[in-house]
């Protein structure tokens, strides 16, 4: 195989949803250009919300691009093709198919006769160490061996390309260690015929562990941020200073401009990060944690708290929404509020998380002014769903007012119930307080 | 490939019969030597009207059982592939589904008498002279009470069946006819199991109904349980009333051991769950088929000749696209949608102008405002029968589900009180009112809620046995007692099972006032005013524009109950009292 040779490219690739009632579609990929070539592993690596998982579903012709081409061996991919197969985060099983079943179906679609598709599949299942498994149903097998089983059933049709869409994710941190090495082995040895391998994840340790090459997405929309070659030997060693370099590097890249670049596209239309307000204190009780003195590194932050840039991100975003933390080149350090704001009692937490609410987030102001001038000091969330709609695709809208409700109950800005979905001022049964 | 092939079920092709095989065997033939007897009796030669000797000697009955079983079969089969069709059509469209889902819901609401009456006659002129014309409408009749809810069930689980199973089809390209037999059939095969269970007991209860078939004053018996039945209520004949019972009984109990049993204990492992559950479902029946080599073989066969004929299809077939075209729909013209909905509209207003001028030929606008108040006193009686039915079961459901070991017995008993037609208790009932000269207004109307009230037994019972037991164990540390436990942990637990049940039952109740508002014994006939009667009595004279007058009615009570009252409260459950 020579290195000219590509096998996956993507020319300029847009999804965009489109809402019913709405004048502007909604962006979620934007001109995504990227090719793969035969003999690397490459990573796309992304906060939740960048349309990575998307991407992916693009790329094996699950769904069409809106504009933009994705080219497999040169030829345009509009529906499934047989020479790429995929591994969910779900693992995707037929619980009542067995293991063998499970493995053999994508055979048995393609129409291989039984005695060779049973051969090839047994091949399948002996390889990827589930041997002896071969009549079990999924509901017997541990969360690893399942998604040993989804690999055999990717891996047994053949496939030039491989996709992986967090396919570890759903596994405890030694299983999925130990499926990530097997998987690697397998392929450094060339034990499978596949040529190329693309995962999608949002752990950065995993993808530097095996990737030859990261993509890094950022967000809303979509769109590739930056390329970074991976020259790590094999086995790699992720406490060695080359790697930690890598990872610092990498949460430089990520936090760029990613965090808090949305106040562009300021107003209410604001995706709110979701990240609940225990999170934040955590964060800014480790940043302030003597060892770091209210500077921290991010990827020693997250080492300490246990947190992959899918639950990370939301929360720096939002400190740094709130002004109570500022990031910038791979660091977070406290400011004076955020300072201010853990130093003091549950009570006064409450009231200086509600100013920084009222100052900085355009959807708390704008709640609190209609609730105000309602006679009744009551709204229903409806109208609110319906300004966010405006800006955001439904599902989003719901989620940001979501966050948004969580984060008014903390604070004590309005009140909100469940059952009729109307907001109002202030606490229920207790009588209007003080502002 | 380093090791030899490691599971024995891999070798596939069993050689001996062995001892399982023995047992199986007899089976096997007798099952196939019934049914070509009873499919002969079924087209035997027949002009409509003309007397059909039923005997009333219990040596008769094996016979007449098989009969009313084979009809059965015949409208299961048919209600399976109409559930597969219109399911798949109604997942398959949008607009299929704007009407198609709604019409499910009216057909639920017609009683099945009323498609007997209007169907009869025309299945007779379309086998004449053959058995065969009053055959088919019985089966249909018989169809009509199963049909609806097995659909019902199967387009559910088609709407949820889980998104990722559903690309991974996608990806490999599966054919839809690999996608059905792969995935969509074995995800709907709990729920669809389940509905058919209950969907038979249904066409017992309505066993009578469907075999005494009595059109414009002419009575066709047809041989079967049912009209054995009709026949011993006729003639008074306590004893024979006992044998049907027994038939009743044994015929239950061996489709329960024989099918269901085996069918329940076979889906368990469609369950979309994947935890390996405590205690599945057993059946001795299911185990022997599994261990027979010579069941196995003869499964076996289908496989291997598709797998022959197979590779010549696929040289024809056509490259297929399976374009994932889940659940959002892209951009729609809307000028269609209005096209569409006009056209509905005005079909619509054309079916109320034709149904206005064919019942008003012959009914007064006084007849038909008293058909509504007819409805009104039949809504009344299943509005406080329902109450009344909650109120008894309820409790029990609860005190039974709190103990794993009642509840796990108790699915066959309620299938098979559920099961058993009103029509056997009329001499018990006839006499009871009789005799304390009582109000037949007021003590008929249990026997409308006979079949049904078991649905909220055993949902509850379902409901209760799932309630967590965390939540049990942090009542019993809070010191949750009496009044309070109930109010604010069991009742509030049950309620959305109750739901289903209430409704199922509720909705039954209507369709048994056909039934039960006219009961009689012998020549003793008593009679409670209610649109069940009506429609009843206006079948017997054959008096078509009134008995869709009658229909018409009680649908549009049904619907409209179930609309504002049913679908709201579960609308409410869902919100509130939901386990997330």
């Amino acid at each position: 195989m020579s290195d000219t040779e590509t096998l996956l490219e993507l020319r300029q690739v847009n999804k965009r949803f489109v809402a019913t009632d709405r004048r502007e579609d909604i962006v979620v990929l934007q001109n995504i250009d990227f090719s793969l070539r035969p003999g690397e592993i490459v990573a796309i690596l992304g906060r939740s919300g960048c349309g990575k998982s998307t991407l992916l579903r693009i790329i094996c012709g699950l769904i069409p691009a809106s504009d933009g081409q994705v080219l497999y061996r040169d030829r345009p991919v509009t529906q499934p093709v047989a020479g790429i197969s995929m591994v969910f985060q779900t693992f995707g099983l037929f619980p009542w198919l067995t293991v063998l079943e499970n493995v053999e179906l994508g055979l048995e679609a393609q129409g291989v006769p039984v005695a060779e598709r049973r051969q090839r599949a047994l091949a399948a299942i002996d390889m990827i160490g589930l041997d002896g498994f071969e009549s079990a149903y999924p509901k017997e097998l541990s969360g690893g061996m399942r998604q040993r089983v989804g690999f055999a059933r990717a891996l047994v049709v053949n496939p030039d390309v491989l996709l992986m869409d967090e396919a570890f994710s759903a596994l405890d941190v030694p299983t999925s260690e130990t499926l990530r090495g097997d998987l690697l082995d397998l392929w450094l040895e060339r034990q499978i015929p596949t040529r190329a391998i693309l995962m999608v994840s949002h752990s950065i340790e995993e993808t530097l562990m095996i990737a030859d090459r990261l993509v890094i997405l950022d967000s809303n929309p979509g769109r590739v941020k930056a390329e970074l070659p991976i020259t790590l030997k094999h086995p790699r060693d992720y406490t060695s200073p080359a790697f930690r370099r890598l990872v610092e590097r990498v949460y430089e890249v990520m936090t760029a401009t990613a965090v808090g670049e949305q106040r562009a596209v300021a107003g209410i239309g604001y995706r709110l990060p979701s990240a609940h307000v225990a999170q934040l204190l955590g964060v800014l009780d480790e940043i302030s944690h003597p060892a770091y003195q209210g500077l921290a590194d991010l990827s020693a932050l997250a080492n300490a708290l246990e947190l992959e840039v899918d639950d990370l991100f939301p929360i720096l975003e939002a400190l740094q929404l709130l002004d109570f933390a500022q990031v910038a080149d791979g660091d977070i350090h406290l400011t004076l509020h955020g300072q201010a704001f853990l130093d003091a009692d549950i009570q006064r937490r409450k009231v200086i998380f509600g100013e920084h609410l009222l100052k900085r987030v355009p959807l708390a102001s704008h709640v609190c002014r209609v609730i105000d001038e309602r006679s009744n000091q009551r709204a229903p969330e409806s109208r609110f769903l319906r300004e966010l709609e405006d800006h955001l695709s439904e599902d989003e809208a719901e989620r940001v007012l979501q966050v948004m409700i969580d984060w008014g109950r903390y604070a004590e800005l309005f009140a909100y119930d469940y059952d009729s979905g109307v907001f109002s001022a202030e606490n229920p049964g207790e009588g209007p307080t003080a502002v | 490939m380093s090791e030899p092939l490691p599971s024995v079920t891999l070798t596939a092709w069993p050689r001996l019969p062995n001892r399982w095989d023995i047992l199986l065997l007899p089976l096997v033939f007798g099952g196939l030597f019934l049914l070509a007897w009873g499919g002969h009796q079924m087209t035997a030669p027949y002009t409509f009207g003309a007397e059909l000797p039923i005997s009333l000697d219990p040596a008769m009955l094996p016979g007449y059982a098989l009969r009313t079983v084979l009809r059965m079969a015949i409208a299961l089969a048919c209600s399976l592939l109409f559930t597969f069709l219109y399911a798949k059509a109604a997942v398959g469209s949008r607009r299929a589904e704007q009407i198609l889902i709604p019409l499910l819901d009216i057909l639920q609401s017609v009683p099945i008498l009323g498609f007997l009456s209007i169907t009869v006659l025309w299945f007779v002129q379309l086998f004449p002279g053959s058995l065969l014309g009053p055959e088919c409408a019985a089966i249909f009749a018989i169809f009509t009470s199963q049909a609806w809810n097995m659909a019902f069930s199967f387009y559910y689980s088609l709407r949820m069946l889980p998104k990722d199973l559903y690309q991974v089809a996608n990806l490999y390209q599966l054919s839809a006819w690999q996608r059905f037999w792969k995935l969509e059939l074995p995800y709907a095969m709990p729920g669809l199991v389940w509905n058919t269970m209950m969907s038979v007991s249904g066409g017992w209860f309505f066993v009578v109904a469907s075999e005494a078939i009595t059109v414009s004053d002419r009575t066709v018996l047809l041989p079967g349980i049912g009209s054995y039945i009709a026949v011993a209520i006729e003639q008074r004949d306590l004893a024979a009333v006992g044998y049907a019972i027994l038939a009743m009984l044994v015929v239950i109990l061996i489709t329960d051991q024989l099918l269901f049993r085996p069918l329940v204990a076979w889906a368990d492992k469609f369950k979309f769950e994947f935890a390996a559950s405590q205690d599945a479902p057993q059946s001795w029946f299911l185990e022997l088929l599994r261990r027979s080599r010579l069941l196995q073989l003869a499964m076996a066969l289908p496989d291997w000749l598709w797998e022959r004929i197979r590779p010549l299809m696929l040289r024809r077939r056509k490259r297929r696209l399976p374009l994932p075209k889940l659940r959002y729909w892209r951009r729609v013209d809307p000028w269609l949608d209005v096209l569409w909905m006009t056209v509905l509209g005005g079909a619509a207003v054309a079916s109320i102008v034709f149904l206005v001028r064919f019942v008003s030929t012959e009914v007064s606008e006084a007849e038909v405002a008293h058909v509504f108040l007819l409805g009104g006193y039949t809504f009344a009686r299943v509005v406080i029968l329902t109450l009344l039915a909650s109120l008894i079961w309820v409790p029990v459901g609860v005190w039974i589900g709190l103990r794993p070991r009642l509840a796990q017995h108790s699915q066959p008993l309620v299938l098979f009180l559920s099961a058993f037609p009103a029509n056997l208790l009329f001499p018990v009932v006839v006499s009871f009112i009789v005799v304390h000269h009582l109000d037949p207004e007021i003590w008929l109307s249990p026997l409308m809620i006979l079949g049904t009230q078991w649905y909220i037994l055993f949902n509850v019972i379902a409901g209760a046995a799932a309630l967590p037991n965390d939540l049990k164990e942090a009542a019993a540390n809070l010191g949750l007692r009496g009044l309070l436990l109930w109010r604010r942990v069991l009742l509030p637990a049950v309620f959305p099972s109750f739901l289903t049940g209430g409704l199922t039952a509720s909705g039954g109740a209507w369709n048994a006032s056909v039934v039960a508002e006219v009961a009689s014994w012998g020549s003793t006939t008593l009679t409670a005013s209610g649109i069940g009667a009506y429609i009843a009595e206006q079948t017997v004279r054959g008096d078509h524009p009134r008995v869709a007058l009658g229909i018409a009615v009680m649908s549009l009570y049904v619907v409209l109950f179930n609309r504002l009252f049913w679908k709201r409260l579960y609308a409410f459950a869902q919100r509130r009292l939901a386990f997330d």
